[in-house]
């Protein structure tokens, strides 16, 4: 197991509980503010001693109170990207990155500065002072920072939370080439449910101090049930899809996967390549017979798997596609006018421009370390 | 401007002022950003009662301070015997005994100053410091230091400063002794004293101006070096 957490802690009022073993390459720990992800993160890069439990990384021990083990953070080889930068005024770009350099054994530096800088795209910043960086390229500095001391495992804290939508928009692919180019496991904290459909390749989901699930990001994102209230609208099917062929007339790319196809706007990827499709819940429209004269292009044929009452007006219904899940939240008015139940067989009508950016995503294996 | 001839006995007054504020300085220098960092940060039993003491000599009369040295580090006091006998130290009538009630009557400022920018420090920093590897005296020499060398320059020179100008302790403690113990402040004092020694009184003062200033100006400009490489929005 890359990252195995055991582990129990007072905080306050709140009792943090945790206990997950996670082989993914990106690992989110999903959940609402105050659930207790950070103080997860600060125990797994040794920022904090819990009071009980074992933390392994990579076959390594990193705290064990049974065993009175605790590996200070300076020891563990943590790569930790916080919320904001923290680059060192004092230090040029360079002297950052290559602080944490000073302190891995020569034999076990993996990571080097001219990949790092060709991976994060960051140059030309090289000679610069922090302050004159913009709040996009100083985040990259710091996962550069992180990368070079060829941590054994990357720890990010809402790493894109104190940024604007265009530079977080900036980050991401970087941090999608981090998941897929090195060898480095992620323990990734986001209470963005959009970031972690994206992202993540596992997610455990935090609420209230306690794990509440744990799982791949595809089976999760089904569950709406466990997400916090407010994001329910934004859950759904997470589909891992390939480009089938590109429609250059309408300037659209048609995705296959054992669902059926369906249309999106164009994406940069060759025919054959994988890309990530998150297909909201809310997105999704339940017709009982193959519509006619209908605006929408993306017709999955399927049957209801499931239904589940949501909050109040709303119900979930889970529609099983060729194998994949595909969610819908429809009113209750409409699974009643519908006469909608499990096993009936059905239509999940997606609109085309509801796959904006956000929701498509290159990927390469998520789970083949 | 014959009158403004500085004697020898007057530039040795100026010379030994220099030497005890320099030593006194930076003696207490490390003494001083130890004791910032145990009061900035520490957390511990006394703590108040090691803030008192720092501050006593600001708030003593600095006739007090010089006897309760004297009581002290004096031939006869405890300290004062035991270094004598042990180290050979002797602090009582000498050139040393001026640092060291300098360096005491500076402390309290240099504290201050370094004990400001040490709790302005975001600690933040040096837990990234620390996850990229760095050990807690790392972190020290190449974060923390860094960011409080501002307030470390700001203490010293106050301390420096400080230095130049004490009068009471020194003359309490190592009394006024030409060539050892007889800094700017006792020669000037001993000017006003006689007849007729107004004219060397007055060289002196402007002595003690021109080396205050040029402290002063020195501090600022290496203050604002600093803060141009800090690059402190």
């Amino acid at each position: 197991m890359t990252v195995s957490v055991d582990i129990s802690q007072r905080l306050g009022s709140l009792t943090l509980e945790a206990r997950f073993e996670s082989a993914g390459r990106l690992t989110a720990l999903f959940g609402p503010s105050g659930s207790g992800k950070t103080s997860l993160i600060n125990l797994i890069g040794g920022l904090m001693r819990p009071d009980r439990g074992r933390i392994t990384a990579q076959g390594r021990v990193f705290v064990d109170t049974a065993e009175r083990i605790f590996v200070p953070a300076h020891k563990r080889r943590v790569g930790y990207v916080f919320q904001e930068p923290r680059l060192f005024p004092h230090m040029s770009v360079r002297t950052n990155l290559l602080y944490g350099r000073w302190f891995t054994p020569s034999a076990e530096r993996y990571e080097d500065l001219g990949r790092v800088v060709e991976l994060l795209g960051i140059g030309h910043l090289l000679e610069r002072r922090p302050s004159r960086l913009s709040g996009g390229e100083k985040q990259r500095v710091a996962i550069g920072r992180a990368l070079l001391t060829s941590p054994r495992l990357l720890l990010m804290d809402e790493p894109l939370a104190s940024l604007d939508e265009a530079r977080k928009a900036e980050i991401m692919p970087y941090i999608e080439r981090l998941r897929d180019e090195t060898k480095i496991p992620i323990v990734y904290v986001s209470h963005s449910i959009g970031e972690v459909a994206r992202l993540a390749s596992d997610v455990a989901v935090m609420s209230q101090g306690k794990l509440s699930a744990f799982g791949p990001t595809g089976t999760i994102m089904q569950r709406l049930d466990l997400l916090p209230k407010e994001a329910q609208g934004e859950g759904g099917a997470v589909l891992d899809m390939q480009v089938a062929a590109h429609d250059r007339e309408f300037d659209m790319t048609v995705l296959a996967s054992r669902a059926g196809e369906i249309r999106v706007p164009r994406i940069d990827a060759g025919p054959g390549n994988k890309v990530r499709v998150r297909i909201r819940a809310r997105d999704v429209i339940i017709a009982t017979e193959r519509p006619q004269g209908l605006s929408a292009l993306n017709m999955l044929a399927g049957t209801i798997a499931a239904i589940q009452p949501a909050d109040g007006v709303a119900v979930e219904v889970r529609i099983d596609c060729g194998g994949e899940a595909v969610m819908s939240r429809i009113t209750r008015q409409s699974l009643h006018a519908l006469d909608l139940a499990v096993g009936r067989p059905v239509f999940a009508v997606i609109k085309t421009v509801a796959f904006d950016q956000e929701n498509l995503s290159r990927t390469g294996a998520l789970h083949d370390i | 401007m014959s009158w403004m001839q500085l004697s020898p006995e007057e530039w040795t007054a100026v010379h030994l002022s220099l030497k005890v504020s320099t030593w006194a300085m930076v003696v207490s220098l490390p003494i001083g950003i130890a004791v910032a960092l145990l009061l900035a940060r520490g957390n511990f039993w006394g703590k108040s009662v090691l803030n008192g003491i720092v501050h006593l000599p600001l708030i003593l009369p600095p006739v007090v301070t010089g006897y309760l040295l004297l009581l002290t580090f004096g031939r006869r006091g405890p300290v004062g015997a035991f270094l004598a006998e042990n180290f050979g130290i002797v602090f009582s009538f000498r050139w040393t005994g001026a640092a060291l009630a300098c360096s005491v009557m500076g402390f309290p400022l240099m504290v201050r100053a370094i004990r400001l920018s040490i709790e302005a420090v975001d600690r933040k920093l040096e837990a990234a410091a620390g996850t990229l590897g760095a050990n807690p005296a790392w972190v020290f020499f190449t974060v923390t230091l860094p960011l409080i060398l501002p307030g470390v320059i700001a203490g010293m020179i106050l301390s420096f400063a400080k230095a130049m100008g004490e009068f009471g302790a020194t003359i309490t403690f190592v009394s006024n002794i030409p060539g050892e113990t007889q800094t700017l402040p006792s020669a000037i004092y001993t000017f006003t004293q006689v007849p007729g020694g107004d004219v060397g009184a007055l060289r002196l003062t402007i002595v003690s101006i021109i080396i205050s200033m040029t402290a002063l100006v020195a501090s600022e400009a290496m203050s604002r070096r600093l803060g141009k490489r800090l690059d402190i929005e």
